[in-house]
């Protein structure tokens, strides 16, 4: 009756604050959320939206800067603001669970998991000495860990970021909690992973009618897994609806924009920017288009197997084992002016591949040939020098570590202009703001340091660095997967621009394949060191042939359209 | 995140600029580092204006006033000879800090750079550099510098070559942990891409992102250093009488402590006291304004 009525969360006028150097910094402004019983609320924004710092005033773990200005937190009735800590530690994890992003990171690496698990059991009286063991083994074969007993002993850098991430989720869900915050719960997962794990903390916490918060940045996660949904933009709530009426018929502008940036099935690359942004006339074709740019044949990557047991088998006489093939025999090839998608999960090979492209890594066999040269064979120590080296260059995946901390915008810019291109002095000037220009970062910033900048212009300075010697064929390492959605679309569309207007090739490696859709022509799908499909990307997303491939489009979340 | 309002979109302030601002705020935040800067420029003019500061001649002897206690005209008293010995402590701050200065200098460059070149290449390089300071380590310190300036001779320049010495391993082991951590950065896999040979990428990429973690550590051994000079003037090696060393002097005014004349020992290692206290409290200091997570 009551229960019905009151919600087990709510959160009224929330303000939070952080004290820093240059005064005081509103990151929550009076933010109203309530979560009933049994129900899934989903917070999404982008970064910076105040949707962490929102869980975290929830369970009072702010760091020391923060506080909590005004406001009121209800837990079933009991008023959590003014809870003394001693209190405030024995619902943390008895009452509310907390998951979080790097399930790695949330593990205490010296200590087995199983151990991990009891510890919290008896830290919350739930278990004595004598059946903690069990108790844990139990609790890990509820997250659908095989082999629980003999996983309990093991250490966290044994398991795969999935099992850690199971391995989280045991214990929050361990002490049975009536609310559990998730906050970017399967981000660093594969699409695969991400979607049996989600699909586990549903199923767990139906079972058990808890509630869920899961905050995310992802809107098809949040449609696929939750009840209601607050999108959070610069600390407020701008909109908070029901899910299916949010993603049918979003209210707020800024929900409407989020929902044109998020790659979907049926959109193309232009559709993702704001109603409004004209788009580029499309400049004419390369007429050298077609032409075979990179040629790909039979490439392997080994390493020897390292270890005791290869010692082991070397002591004993026989022969070691076979070594570990992280790209086993792959061929494509790239055209002038084309577009190619390398898609695979972590671990599959796609990382190693484009390094020993972009010959920074030497193959163990197999070839590469570049606009008819066999580069393949030249070792990367001396390629530097190469003539070759300023027409293959690289866009990396992140793009705070990718830039040098010591060097200005204009600088990083420069760089390969300075080590293999011909302009000096004004030259260089004029060719550095040129480059600017055309990746759209405004002149001003160019005297900034990277950790003066967003990670929206960061990525801009890498693509002006590869992109400033003309080079024939860019590498994209996932360029946008430490980007929010908005400032992805805006990147992935410049790439297109980029690459009409200049008649640059592109590969693009990535684990999502609706982002590879948009960008490409043809797609290379990837696993465990093997080619498993290759075809247009059209062919491959609407009609995939391998079975590996449908569960890879299966598994990605998007919002119904 | 695309556009951060938060950054004010006027013109950039300099590198220099921004970090004096920082330094300033740093300071202003943690008395203790402004005290430590303080005692710093207090030290540095002592050794620079050593000789004009100093009331008395630090190498006068007046045997009617030998062992005289603080005084006015003596605040630090005399010494056996007579010599002022506020006089000696002032002057005798060039030759410690100049020396302190010049070892950990060149430890800074020979062990920096055999460090980071261990880190970055790797194999057999990291091999002889890591086995070279293992050697140095096995032997107790204090004992190696004193064999070494025992073999070498008793001279200044062997005082600074044996303090180098014995600090070697300290500085290759943390430029060889930084340098390896850099190795695969992006930023580094990028410079390689941009037509950097690996020297290039050695020199003008990984070791500019190593030296504020270097500096931090030249503060921190400088202390060590001063220590070191000193001791070994202090058990007869180095620097010889009458030149106003404190290593000397405190050795000089051990044998007096006995009979009551504390004043002799005491002034020049109160002085010792205080050098290294300042540099172990300027490396501290120095930790915050070199940390980027600081800065915002």
């Amino acid at each position: 009756m009551d229960s019905n009525t009151v919600p087990l969360l709510d959160v009224r006028d929330l303000t939070v604050e952080f004290a820093t150097r240059r005064g005081t910094v509103r990151a929550v402004k009076r933010v109203n959320l309530s979560i009933a019983r049994g129900e899934t609320l989903g917070v999404v924004g982008e970064s910076g939206s105040g949707k962490s710092v929102t869980s975290y005033a929830v369970m009072r773990i702010l760091e020391r800067t923060g506080r909590i200005a005004e406001g009121s937190i209800a837990f079933s009735g009991v008023p959590l603001r003014e809870l003394p800590e001693r209190e405030m530690r024995d619902l943390r994890g008895r009452e509310i669970s907390m998951i979080f992003q790097n399930p790695r990171a949330a593990l205490n690496p010296i200590r087995p998991v199983g151990q991990q698990i009891a510890d919290v059991l008896r830290r919350h009286g739930q278990a004595t000495r004598a059946n903690a063991r069990a108790k844990a083994i139990a609790a890990l074969e509820q997250v659908r860990i095989a082999r629980a007993a003999e996983r309990h002993d093991a250490y966290p850098f044994e398991l795969s970021g999935g099992m850690c991430q199971r391995v989280v989720i045991a214990l929050a869900l361990a002490c049975r909690p009536r609310l559990l915050i998730a906050d970017e719960p399967t981000t660093g997962l594969d699409v695969t992973t991400q979607k049996a794990v989600m699909d586990l903390v549903t199923e767990l916490t139906r079972e058990r009618g808890m509630s869920t918060l899961l905050i995310t940045h992802d809107l098809g996660l949040a449609s696929a897994y939750c009840d209601r949904v607050a999108v959070m933009q610069q600390g407020e709530v701008v909109e908070n609806a029901d899910a299916i009426a949010i993603f049918r018929a979003p209210t707020h502008a800024y929900t409407r924009r989020l929902m044109r940036a998020t790659p979907r099935p049926g959109a193309g690359l232009r559709d993702l920017l704001p109603e409004g942004a004209a788009p580029a006339p499309l400049p004419a074709p390369d007429p050298r288009a077609g032409e075979p740019l990179l040629e790909v044949e039979g490439l392997v990557k080994e390493y020897p197997r390292t270890g005791l047991g290869g010692w082991l088998a070397r002591l004993a006489g026989r022969a070691p084992e076979a070594p570990f093939r992280a790209v086993d025999g792959i061929s494509f090839r790239v055209n002038r002016g084309e577009s190619v998608g390398l898609v695979g999960e972590s671990g599959c090979g796609k990382s190693t591949t484009s390094m020993m492209l972009m010959r920074l890594l030497d193959p163990t066999a197999g070839r590469i040939r570049f606009a008819g040269q066999e580069i393949g064979a030249m070792p990367t120590r001396g390629f530097a020098a190469s003539p070759l080296r300023p027409r293959i260059q690289m866009v990396f995946q992140d793009p705070t570590d990718s830039l040098n901390p010591r060097l200005t915008a204009s600088r990083a810019i420069a760089d390969p202009i300075l080590r293999m291109g011909r302009e000096r002095g004004a030259a260089l000037q004029a060719r550095v703001e040129e480059l600017a220009d055309l990746v759209g970062l405004p002149r001003i910033l160019l005297h900034r340091f990277p950790h003066q900048l967003s990670g929206g212009q960061k990525a801009r300075i890498g693509i002006a660095r590869a992109i400033a010697l003309n080079p024939d064929l860019v590498i994209l390492d996932e360029p946008t997967a430490a980007l929010d959605v908005s400032v992805q679309a805006v990147v992935l569309n410049l790439l297109q621009d980029l690459k009409l207007r200049l008649g640059m090739s592109y590969l693009f490696v990535s684990h999502d394949l609706h982002v590879v859709r948009l960008l490409c022509d043809r797609v290379i799908v990837m696993r465990q060191g093997k080619v498993v499909e290759e075809g247009s990307s059209q062919q491959v997303l609407e009609n995939p042939r391998a079975d590996y491939t449908r569960e890879l489009i299966a598994a990605i979340p998007h919002p119904p359209v | 995140m695309a556009e951060n309002p938060a950054l004010p979109a006027a013109r950039a302030p300099s590198p220099l600029a921004a970090l004096l601002r920082h330094a300033r705020h740093v300071v202003g935040e943690n008395p203790v580092t402004a005290m430590a800067f303080g005692l710093f420029f207090l030290l540095l003019l002592c050794a620079l204006l050593g000789p004009w500061i100093a009331p008395h001649d630090p190498l006068a002897s007046d045997t009617a006033r030998a062992l005289a206690p603080p005084s006015l005209s003596n605040p630090f008293g005399t010494d056996h000879l007579g010599r002022d010995i506020l006089s000696r402590v002032i002057v005798a701050t060039r030759l410690d800090l100049g020396i302190a200065i010049c070892s950990v200098a060149l430890v800074f460059v020979l062990g920096g750079l055999a460090g980071v070149a261990a880190g970055f290449f790797g194999g057999w390089t990291d091999r002889i550099v890591g086995r070279i300071a293992d050697t140095i380590m096995a032997f107790p310190l204090f004992v190696l510098a004193m064999g070494i300036v025992a073999a070498l001779g008793n001279t200044v320049t062997n005082i600074v070559i044996a303090t180098a010495i014995v600090n070697f391993p300290l500085y290759a082991r943390i430029a060889r942990a930084e340098a390896a951590v850099r190795r695969e950065a992006g930023y580094v896999q990028a410079a390689r891409l941009t037509g950097n040979g690996e020297w290039r990428v050695l020199l003008g990429t990984i070791l500019p992102n190593i030296l504020p973690i270097m500096a931090v550590q030249m503060s921190l051994t400088m202390g060590y250093a001063i220590l070191n000079a000193a001791g070994l003037s202090f058990i007869g090696l180095g620097i010889r009488p009458p030149m106003p060393e404190w290593g000397i002097m405190v050795a000089e005014g051990a044998a007096y402590i006995v009979s009551g004349e504390w004043w002799v020992a005491l002034f020049p290692g109160l002085a010792l006291m205080l050098a290294v206290f300042t540099f172990n409290l300027l490396g501290d200091g120095l930790r915050d304004i070199v940390d980027p997570q600081r800065r915002s």
